[in-house]
């Protein structure tokens, strides 16, 4: 009988050697990959145990987290309410979050390794953990008259400082409240959230980097002349035939220019007239002797193809491949499948602006620990140098031109040099435009470089254009900068 | 055998007597320091869970544990008078256990705003109140272990008319789809945790007369030596009232503790390893054959094998609770989130079923391998208890009410674990109940009895 009792306990030894193993198994080797499990709430809860961490403009807080004497310990609170909902997106407990609070969460959370001092001291003096907080390079006064000029319209518009690739303003409407929906009644949420996601505006989509990208139309056009000049194919100075319509190759299709008829008087057109007058058939022109290759190597070079982070990320933007002649002369003046956000054409004016370097565009300014000093200072960042200072220079005078003497006269402020391309885009037939304006100002010295995008014609079907409606919302907030 | 079953009886008083006066009582001394630590542990983190929730002590919730500690030291001095040799390191263990449950039982009566009588916790330490009266009762009233084998078939009779009782119309009551409860109106227990004492003195009863016959060896085949058929009887008729269980009271668990208990008694009392094969083909087959047109026995085998497959999460029955358990152990890690700071309430059943999971949320890896650890020694007790014993009885008795125990913490902590399939038992000691709670502490007063006698008659012989 004790030689039975001993296997019996041997037995038992294995059953509960089984239970160390399955328990060593779940809270050692499987715990982080269950913590972020989505359906694991206390991950979701403990995030919000931690005082996260404020979004500032300037010095005024735009996003913080004051205590709640609910579970969930801190309520969010957007002090600028629809304003700056665009760029902190919204911290919700049960549909997601989205834009820098998603973007920074790491940071804002307190959980990124360089907080990783604060951690400890947190926990060695006992005080509660608090996420770092975020300066925004926003300018409130700027992102003000950005949203102010847009009204009701729908669309985006971005303000960037050409130099260091810091943005200004960045707007999207229609916007939303993320009060709402940073509330901790979740039915009340979930039901806010699924009205906001239906409406037909779409408030919860960032356009100016994330919504469903746009037909560039002729803001394109800056593009296809930069990969002209600058590969040394063409100058300034090169001609076209100037028809009034131009078949399509192996097609029964014409194109034509806006006017309806020849890009300006004579046999032959310019780059430089052709780009001030924003005629489609020399570009059409162009873009086919340069073929596909090269115009897409520019494209890209201006951030085509590529998630740029901000740091929240923005869509990639299209210039397709494989095309035949036909698509490839639409494709020259924006049209076809080619397919931007606002902030890619913006960061094409701002690379003109800033003499052909083109800085990386960003939004956080520094990244601030509790005591705001600062974890990580601003430093400008290089993208890339997508074409040279003497192509930079000739683009700058063209632009310059075009909103002085060409088709984008809307948007001139007298005293100043500005520099401008408009865009009046084709959605199809009997489709309303997208209306469109980018440029930098003042020329010789850019303080700005920005982009306007106004969807649906601006209310007025096919009657308005982008020098009608973007153009005078991009002085506005072009007047803004300039006053400060 | 080193003594004869009548040699206490014939002592005489005198010689018991001088006995006692003989012995030092270093044993009790011992138990006595253990209790007052396990008293302490148990109130500094009654004290962290009131920190950690509200900010502030509760005074009467520690009272309240302290007044528990004197019962429980209560049930101490009585065995200063009726077992002095009992085993010192028992009654620490389990009041310690016992007193873990309670703090993580009040933690999640906080996080569920439960307070006065209809907080757990309440119950529980009126509970555990009752379950430490009936002990001492036990132990005073049980003298003589081997007084026990005598009424084997009033126990057995006992033992399944407990177990039967729910599936009696009208006070059977089926919660979370087990029908294990009874009703009577004014109260409502688990007969089927005291049927389990009735079955474990039953088995160690029988098996002691009938081991003779159950060890001859029978035909030999398939290279195995294989029982007599007529000696099929009585493995047979437990295996039938195992599967009444799982068929009918729908509890996977229950059927392979009762189960599981006998065919160990039935290997240490035959010595014949055969008889493992034998039951748990009989009990193979019918789980099998049941998981076949029972539903919740399929429902819990996917939901055990697929637990995070989104179906089986969301079905009714599916594993939820489970997922939601492992999710409370992972978010403890190692060293836990610390008593209070953790979100155990979110599981459903987190003070029954569940607790192990809860106190993995808020004491780590490494409060779970302390309570592992705090049964094994248990454990080891109980079978060190049975390997020194005088009689064959008290031997079967001490490794039957010992693997009750431990089986019962591998089907509950296993289940949680994903070790098995989740099964309807509680945790002995730790989770919320009123009759498992009886049913354990009275295990507890059966060992401390059998422990007595075995250092008593040991004693003896030396002098």
């Amino acid at each position: 009988m004790i030689k039975e009792l001993g296997r019996v306990s041997i037995g038992i030894g294995v059953l509960f050697g089984a239970l160390f193993v399955s328990t060593t198994i779940i809270q050692v080797f499987q715990a982080d990959g269950l913590r972020v499990d989505p359906r694991n709430v206390r991950t979701l809860y403990d995030s919000y145990a931690t005082e996260r961490g404020s979004i500032l403009v300037g010095s005024t807080q735009i996003a913080e987290s004051v205590p709640s004497d609910d579970v969930y310990k801190y309520q969010r609170t957007y002090n600028g309410g629809g304003l700056y909902a665009p760029i902190t997106g919204y911290y919700t407990i049960n549909q997601g979050i989205s834009g820098l609070e998603f973007a920074m969460n790491d940071k804002l959370s307190g959980q990124s390794n360089s907080q990783f001092f604060d951690q400890v001291m947190s926990l060695v003096s006992g005080t509660d953990p608090r996420g770092a907080s975020i300066k925004l390079t926003v300018n409130a006064a700027i992102q003000q008259a950005a949203r102010d000029a847009l009204g009701n319209l729908t669309g985006a518009a971005i303000a960037i400082e050409p130099s260091t690739g810091r943005i200004l303003a960045l707007v999207s409407t229609p916007s939303f409240d993320p009060n709402d929906l940073a509330a901790h009644d979740t039915n009340a949420v979930a039901d806010k959230f699924h009205s906001l996601n239906s409406s037909s505006g779409t408030p919860l989509i960032n356009r100016a980097i994330a919504g469903d990208l746009y037909h560039p139309g002729s803001v394109f056009k800056l593009v296809v002349a930069a990969a002209a000049l600058d590969s040394g194919i063409m100058t300034e100075r090169s001609t076209f035939p100037n028809p009034a319509q131009l078949k399509l190759p192996l097609s029964d299709s014409h194109i034509e220019n806006w006017s309806g008829g020849t890009c300006g008087p004579g046999k032959v057109v310019s780059i430089a007239t052709a780009l001030r007058l924003s005629c489609n058939i020399p570009f059409a022109e162009i873009g086919a002797q340069l073929g596909e290759a090269r115009v897409r190597d520019y494209a890209e070079a201006f951030g085509f193809g590529a998630t740029v982070k901000i740091p929240m990320a923005a869509t990639p933007s299209v210039f397709p491949s494989g095309m035949d002649d036909a698509q490839l002369m639409l494709s020259s003046f924006g049209q076809f499948d080619v397919r931007v956000t606002p902030l890619q054409i913006a960061m094409v004016s701002s690379a003109v602006a800033n003499g052909g370097v083109l800085m990386a565009p960003t939004i956080v300014d520094s990244v601030l620990a509790r005591d705001l000093s600062p974890l990580a200072p601003f430093s400008p960042v290089q993208y890339s140098t997508p074409i040279s200072p003497t192509t930079a220079e000739t683009l700058r005078a063209m632009m310059v031109d075009d909103v002085a003497n060409g088709v984008a006269g809307g948007a001139r402020i007298p005293g100043i040099d500005v520099a401008g391309k408009t865009g009046t885009a084709e959605n199809g037939d009997g489709e309303p435009y997208t209306l469109w304006f980018t440029g930098f100002a003042p020329a010789d010295n850019p303080r700005v470089a920005l982009v306007v995008v106004v969807e649906n014609g601006g209310g007025q079907g096919q009657s308005a254009t982008g020098n009608t409606v973007a153009a005078p919302i991009a002085r506005k907030i072009l007047q803004a900068v300039l006053d400060q | 055998m080193a003594l004869s079953p009548n040699s206490v009886d014939n002592s005489t008083i005198t010689e018991q007597l001088m006995l006692r006066l003989k012995v030092p009582t270093k044993l009790r001394n011992l138990e006595a320091t253990l209790i007052v630590f396990a008293m302490v542990v148990t109130s500094a983190a009654l004290a962290l869970v009131d920190l950690g929730t509200t900010g502030k002590l509760n005074p009467p919730i520690i009272g309240l544990t302290l007044g528990l500690g004197a019962i429980v030291l209560a049930m101490h001095v009585a065995q200063r008078f009726v077992a002095r040799d009992a085993d010192p390191l028992i009654l620490p263990i389990v009041t310690l256990l016992n007193g873990l449950g309670i703090v993580m039982i009040h933690r999640l009566d906080i996080s569920a705003g439960l307070t006065g009588w209809q907080a757990n916790a309440t119950r529980q330490m009126v509970w555990t109140a009752i379950a430490t009266v009936v002990a001492i009762a036990v132990i005073v009233t049980v003298r003589n272990h081997r007084v026990l084998q005598r009424y084997r078939y009033v126990w057995m009779l006992i033992g399944v008319i407990l177990l039967m009782l729910p599936l009696v119309p009208i006070i059977g009551v089926t919660i979370n789809g087990a029908r294990l409860w009874v009703d009577l109106g004014f109260v409502s227990f688990q007969p089927g945790e005291i049927g389990k004492i009735a079955l474990a003195l039953f088995f160690a009863g029988y098996l002691v007369t009938a081991r003779d016959s159950l060890s001859v060896v029978g035909k030999r085949m398939f290279g195995v030596t294989w029982p007599r058929i007529k000696d099929l009887g009585p493995i047979v008729i437990v295996w039938a009232l195992a599967m009444v269980v799982l068929i009918f009271q729908r509890d996977l668990g229950t059927s392979l503790l009762y189960f599981g208990l006998f065919l160990v008694l039935m290997y240490v009392a035959t010595g014949r390893a055969i008889w493992f094969v034998v039951g748990g083909g009989l009990f193979g087959t019918g789980a099998l054959v049941a998981s076949q047109f029972l539903t919740y026995v399929q429902g819990r085998f996917s939901a055990w094998l697929d637990s995070f497959n989104q179906a089986n999460y969301e079905a009714i029955g599916g594993s939820y609770q489970l997922v939601q358990g492992i999710f409370g152990f992972a978010s403890g890690g190692i060293i836990g989130t610390g008593l209070g700071a953790g979100h155990p309430g979110i599981v459903p059943l987190a003070e029954s079923d569940y607790i192990v999971a809860s106190l993995g949320e808020e004491l780590g890896l490494v409060g779970v391998f302390a309570i592992l650890s705090l049964y094994m020694l248990f454990v080891a007790r109980g079978i060190r208890i049975g390997i020194n014993g005088s009689d064959d009885f008290g031997r079967l008795l001490a490794v039957g009410l010992t693997f009750v125990i431990a089986l019962q913490v591998f089907i509950v902590i296993g289940g949680v674990t994903r070790v098995i399939p989740v099964t309807g038992l509680t945790t002995p000691f730790l989770a919320a109940g009123g009759s498992s709670l009886v049913a354990n502490w009275i295990i507890v007063a059966l060992l401390l009895r059998l422990s007595d006698t075995v250092r008593h008659q040991r004693e003896e012989v030396a002098s």
